[in-house]
């Protein structure tokens, strides 16, 4: 029998694992998290009990469904939570589980490694009660908790309202939400986003919702900085000529999102650069196919949000099923194809409305924390590239700096690394280069490392 | 934690949280928690940061709250280094902030 390895327990990941289960494959599915349903859909911690009717709001229905198909597979599938998957070499991934080092081998394998926030930095975002904006939901379907008492939601991201309305339908006091983008910006891209009227009448709803409960909704405003001394005070605006700040103790910080593509990197996958969302993505087909035995699903392949996730998760699993001999019904591919399509072209009119404001990040003081890793400046950066041959890509100045190298690996700087270092070498975001993916992608012990498989 | 006013968390309880007190210690200090409590929300919760960087010494309290920036290691037992936001506490659970002064191998 076919050994599947599918990587990720969210959305993506799960609609995989029930297809492969529901042809007779028992697919072993890797998760880091202790519990399946990734992000979004994250199961609570299940000692705190908490009222995830309330938390998920519209989207209780979606999660109480993907849970039930998880539980439903659940004894039909090898499923491993708290199984980090640190690299993949041949046909074989390393694992780590709670510290014990061990191999999984496959024939064929599903990524389904989800996303992470894409973060502009600003002067005092390292401070105590900047989060994610991503990290403020997390932590509110996770432990039943707000970020602060008084939270500003700053970014460029539809999502910020979505969250804004969250917190504020809880009962939290929602500062500003401070997007970016201007809002001719956002017009302006409105016919790709007639490719999903539902959802783009439900974003104009949240806006209207948060201007009636009186939360000032500030478009084509930036921060200046993140004010206070040990933690959060207020964050200080700019919206041309006019600076102000607002008062809070927290604020979410978000632009978009970027699919955790390292593993599809060791594993072999192509990458292409897509200049509307400003990223590396890796190349696959419609159904997923990435390279030999590997496929793709989900946001970690291309960011299309949670119903095209659970629509890609299947589409690739069936895809893995026809070219191990297996060939699927054409029109459940044409209908799942169509569908992640749709769903894709929606968030690329997103991407587009809620853009990612690189001359923000290309400004970056010289004195603001790029890598708070290892605590690097842009300045810093910006002084090693004005050396004489001093680099002009991002892995010979991640090399130089070690902008990039610390224990996050580029996740949270690489973002805003690009861009201060094309704006500093005066070339094109897309002559920069983008930092590869490397072996540990996640920090792991080293005797772990050197271990055997266990 | 010098700086960081105690009994004044960074973190709000956002609806009823159940599951059982417990009790942690954090750098020596006993900390009251909740069975469920992730570390980081037990200790945000509580205090407004978590730690203090291992570089400039500033402030930290975490960043993506989802396991990936990877700015809220703290050390069980002084021996073992896990993520706050990731790892659940648990009865008499031994949290130091600071690395051990062995600290245990890890790429970076």
């Amino acid at each position: 029998m076919t050994r599947v390895a599918i990587v990720g327990a969210g959305p993506a990941g799960i609609r995989a694992a029930a297809a492969l289960v529901e042809a007779g494959i028992r697919p072993v599915l890797l998760d880091e998290a202790a519990r399946p349903g990734g992000q979004g859909y994250r199961t609570p911690s299940p000692g705190l009990d908490l009222d995830m009717a309330a938390l998920m709001g519209s989207e209780a229905g979606h999660h109480a469904r993907l849970h039930g198909l998880f539980a439903a597979i659940h004894d039909r599938v090898d499923y491993r939570p708290e199984t980090l998957v640190w690299a993949v070499d041949g046909r074989t991934l390393h694992v780590a589980t709670q510290g014990r080092a061990g191999m999984v081998a496959f024939d064929a394998l599903l990524l389904a490694t989800g996303a992470t926030d894409r973060v502009v930095p600003c002067p005092g975002w390292t401070k105590p009660g900047v989060f994610t904006l991503g990290g403020a939901q997390a932590i509110l379907k996770d432990q039943g908790c707000f970020i602060g008492r008084r939270v500003a939601f700053v970014g460029s991201s539809p999502l910020l309202l979505l969250a804004a309305l969250q917190y504020q339908s809880l009962g939290a006091h929602v500062a500003a939400v401070v997007d970016t983008t201007p809002f001719g910006a956002k017009l302006a891209a409105l016919p790709g986003l007639a490719a999903s009227p539902r959802t783009l009448r439900r974003g104009i709803a949240y806006r209207t919702k948060l201007r009636a409960a009186g939360i000032p909704v500030h478009d084509g405003a930036a921060p200046v900085a993140i004010e206070g001394r040990d933690g959060v005070e207020g964050v200080r605006l700019r919206h041309g000529a006019r600076e102000w700040t607002i008062a809070c103790d927290a604020v979410a910080l978000g632009h978009g999102l970027k699919p955790e593509t390292q593993l599809a990197d060791l594993a072999g996958a192509q990458f292409a650069y897509d200049p509307v969302f400003r990223q590396w993505l890796p190349e696959t087909d419609a159904d997923g196919r990435a390279g030999p035995s590997l496929y793709l699903a989900g946001d970690g392949a291309a960011i299309g949000g949670a119903y095209a996730a659970e629509a890609s998760g299947t589409l690739a699993a069936a895809a893995l099923l026809a070219d191990h001999g297996r060939p699927q019904p054409k029109a459940t591919l044409r209908r799942l194809r169509q569908e992640v399509a749709r769903l894709r072209r929606f968030q690329r009119g997103l991407a587009r409305a809620f853009a990612w404001p690189a001359g923000q990040a290309a400004a970056l003081p010289d004195d603001a924390t790029l890598c708070r890793c290892e605590g690097i400046t842009a300045g810093e950066v910006r002084r090693a590239m004005a050396q004489p041959l001093g680099p002009r890509e991002v892995n010979r100045v991640k090399a130089i700096t070690r902008v990039g190298m610390g224990r996050c690996q580029g996740r949270i700087c690489g973002p805003a690394l690009a861009d201060i270092v094309a704006a500093a070498a005066g070339l094109d975001h897309a002559a920069v280069g983008r930092l590869r993916g490397q072996a540990p992608v996640k920090p792991i012990p080293l005797a772990l490392g050197a271990e055997p498989a266990g | 934690m010098k700086n960081v006013q105690a009994g004044v968390g960074q973190f709000v309880p956002a609806v009823r949280r159940h599951g059982a007190p417990i009790r942690i210690t954090v750098d020596g200090e006993a900390l009251d928690a909740r069975a469920g409590d992730s570390i980081l929300a037990a200790v945000l919760l509580r205090r407004r940061a978590l730690r203090r960087h291992e570089f400039g010494g500033e402030l930290r309290a975490g960043f993506c709250l989802m396991g990936a920036c990877q700015d809220c290691w703290v050390w069980l037992d002084r021996e073992r280094r896990v993520r706050a936001c990731t790892t659940t506490v648990t009865e008499g659970m031994r949290i130091d902030l600071d690395a051990p002064d062995e600290e245990p191998a890890s790429f970076d």
